[in-house]
């Protein structure tokens, strides 16, 4: 509670921004659109008036500086506008509805936790290969950190195609990007964690004499607990980010990214914002589950102070 | 203690870590004997070995020649057969787990029934005088009684040796001294070997009734002292001539082992 009032300055400071910033990046087009409409704009002309930039434009005119707020097609909406879509959207439209971004969201979502539930098991087992064998030790990781060096926006197409020329089409192509980007993290993460326990430590089961498989349920996996949650919190987000980037390149009709991208393509600025806030929020909200469940998790391991 | 069968014997015993900088002795032509019963410190200044040769009776670190038995078994076979409990010099308790989950931890390795194990964990708790802290995680513990936990945990299987590294090492001194006291009480009714690592020579001499005295580079052994002082030691004896005489004994083979470097 104490971290309220620091994130809500940060949030009003934002917002303060973000609503100043709509003037001048909005001027251009609220003049032309009113002098159509026939009010006094000045200079005169549209070519003239590309000389200033919005700011000048937006000093010389104010009496136009409210209808900045308001236009159907704003370059930068104002904070109310995006606000009023996705109220539209996400409340107002029936979750079957093609246009509510609740649907949307759900068929972004349900590739994200595929793919994180792809990539988290794929890379616990590789840091699991890592730590347990000289050979995965000396091999993978250098393959993990090249496969990340690589734009995900440049290899999703790729990965769409080839897996839809052997038949895989829908879900699991979007769950395998997502997978792509986030077991890295959770491979990073599980190799410190399970090697984290200290030499006192592995000596200690030495002079039981416990097995390598004692070893592991024992003392590695509890270890690692701490340094799982890290990176799975990371990995989450980087799920998200990899479903909505696989619907980008292929024409999705649904998804996060289709409706970002719709915006986009048939000039519906509002569209693509309600969506990019939707996606954020719901980043967030899934990092805040992973966050409630470490609390939670280490409590019960008695691993977080009272 | 003459009568008694010998527990840990060693017989030119080396050990040469290679390092970058070169070879380093950490153990040169070591003997020694330790009969059943006995409570042997091993005191010397840092790099004198006497962790590393703790370690050897372990069979942690491997010795690069010489001869070492315990329970006149090799160290690695004693290990196998669990024949020693071992107390770092830290606690190192899971924090995942209670006192009583730490203390359970060998039990559950070395596969004891669960009611045995309860019997047990009940059984050295008392022993170190921590009943009632079972649940307790290990954060909620002070240093000293984290300490004493994990002397429980090696005492929770029933070896007859336990072999300690400064285990008090990080303890101030009035708890360390209430330690020392509580560990000469645990160590006659058990009956166990005890083999226990320290730089402190009031320590040493309170404790023990061999001290060995060991001196750095090569490490090895410059002094052997059996000690006189009756097994009955309240604190006060630490005043007692023959005490301070023995403490005299100990720092006199360490300066030696300085001068001669």
């Amino acid at each position: 509670m104490k971290s309220i009032i620091p994130v809500l300055t940060i949030v009003v400071a934002i917002l303060l921004i973000w609503v100043l910033a709509v003037i001048p990046m909005n001027m251009h087009l609220t003049a032309d659109q009113a002098q159509r409409d026939g009010l006094a704009v000045s200079p005169e002309t549209p070519a003239e008036r590309q000389e200033y930039n919005g700011l000048g434009l937006s000093l010389r005119n104010p009496s136009l500086l409210g209808l900045t707020f308001v236009q159907e097609r704003p370059r930068l909406p104002s904070p109310h506008q995006v606000a009023a879509e996705m109220w539209d959207t996400i409340v107002m439209k029936k979750i079957t509805s093609k246009r509510s971004l609740v649907y949307h969201g759900w068929v972004t979502l349900s590739a994200t936790l595929l793919g994180f539930a792809i990539g988290t098991g794929l890379g616990i087992l590789l840091a699991v290969g890592i730590v347990y064998n000289r050979a995965m030790d000396m091999s993978v990781m250098p393959w993990a950190i090249a496969s990340q060096t690589i734009p995900i926006l440049a290899l999703a197409p790729m990965i769409i195609v080839v897996l839809g020329a052997i038949g895989i089409q829908g879900l699991l192509p979007k769950a395998i990007i997502s997978a792509y980007l986030s077991f890295f993290p959770v491979v990073v993460g599980m190799v410190k964690g399970l090697r984290s326990p200290d030499a006192m430590q592995l000596d200690l089961l030495r002079t039981y004499h416990a097995s390598p498989a004692q070893g592991f349920w024992k003392l590695r996996l509890p270890a690692s607990v701490p340094y799982l949650f890290a990176s799975l919190k990371i990995g989450i987000s980087a799920s998200l980010v990899g479903a909505i980037v696989a619907e980008l390149p292929t024409g999705a009709r649904a998804g996060f990214g289709a409706r970002m991208l719709v915006g986009d393509q048939y000039g519906q600025p509002l569209v693509t914002w309600a969506a990019l806030f939707a996606a954020a929020i719901t980043a967030a909200a899934l990092v805040g589950l992973f966050s409630l469940l470490e609390r939670l998790t280490l409590r019960r391991m008695g691993m977080a102070h009272a | 203690m003459l009568n008694q069968p010998t527990i840990i014997n060693a017989q030119g015993l080396n050990l040469t870590f290679e390092t970058n900088d070169g070879p380093v002795h950490a153990l040169k032509g070591v003997n020694l004997e330790i009969k059943k019963g006995d409570f042997v410190s091993f005191i010397g200044p840092s790099g004198c070995g006497k962790t590393t040769f703790l370690r050897c009776m372990a069979g942690l670190e491997t010795p690069t020649s010489g001869a070492i038995t315990v329970n006149g078994m090799t160290p690695d076979e004693a290990r196998r057969a669990r024949a020693y409990g071992y107390v770092f010099q830290a606690a190192g308790l899971y924090p995942w787990r209670t006192i009583g989950g730490n203390i359970k931890l060998p039990l559950e390795i070395m596969g004891f029934s669960k009611s045995e194990q309860a019997e047990r964990v009940a059984r050295v708790l008392e022993l170190v005088d921590l009943t009632g802290f079972e649940k307790k995680f290990p954060w909620q513990l002070s240093g000293g009684m984290q300490q004493r936990a994990s002397i429980a945990r090696a005492l929770a299987f029933d070896a007859d040796i336990l072999l300690m590294d400064e285990p008090f090492g990080a303890l101030d001194e009035i708890v360390r001294d209430h330690l020392n006291e509580q560990l000469l009480q645990l160590w006659a009714r058990t009956e166990k070997t005890i083999g226990f690592v320290t730089h402190s020579i009031p320590e040493a001499v309170y404790l023990s009734t061999k001290i060995v005295v060991m001196s750095p580079r090569p490490g090895r052994i410059t002094d052997v002292i059996e000690s006189p002082l009756p097994k009955e030691r309240p604190l006060g004896i630490r005043d007692s001539a023959e005490f301070i005489e023995i403490a005299h004994r100990v720092r006199d083979g360490l300066r030696a082992g300085h001068d001669d470097v």
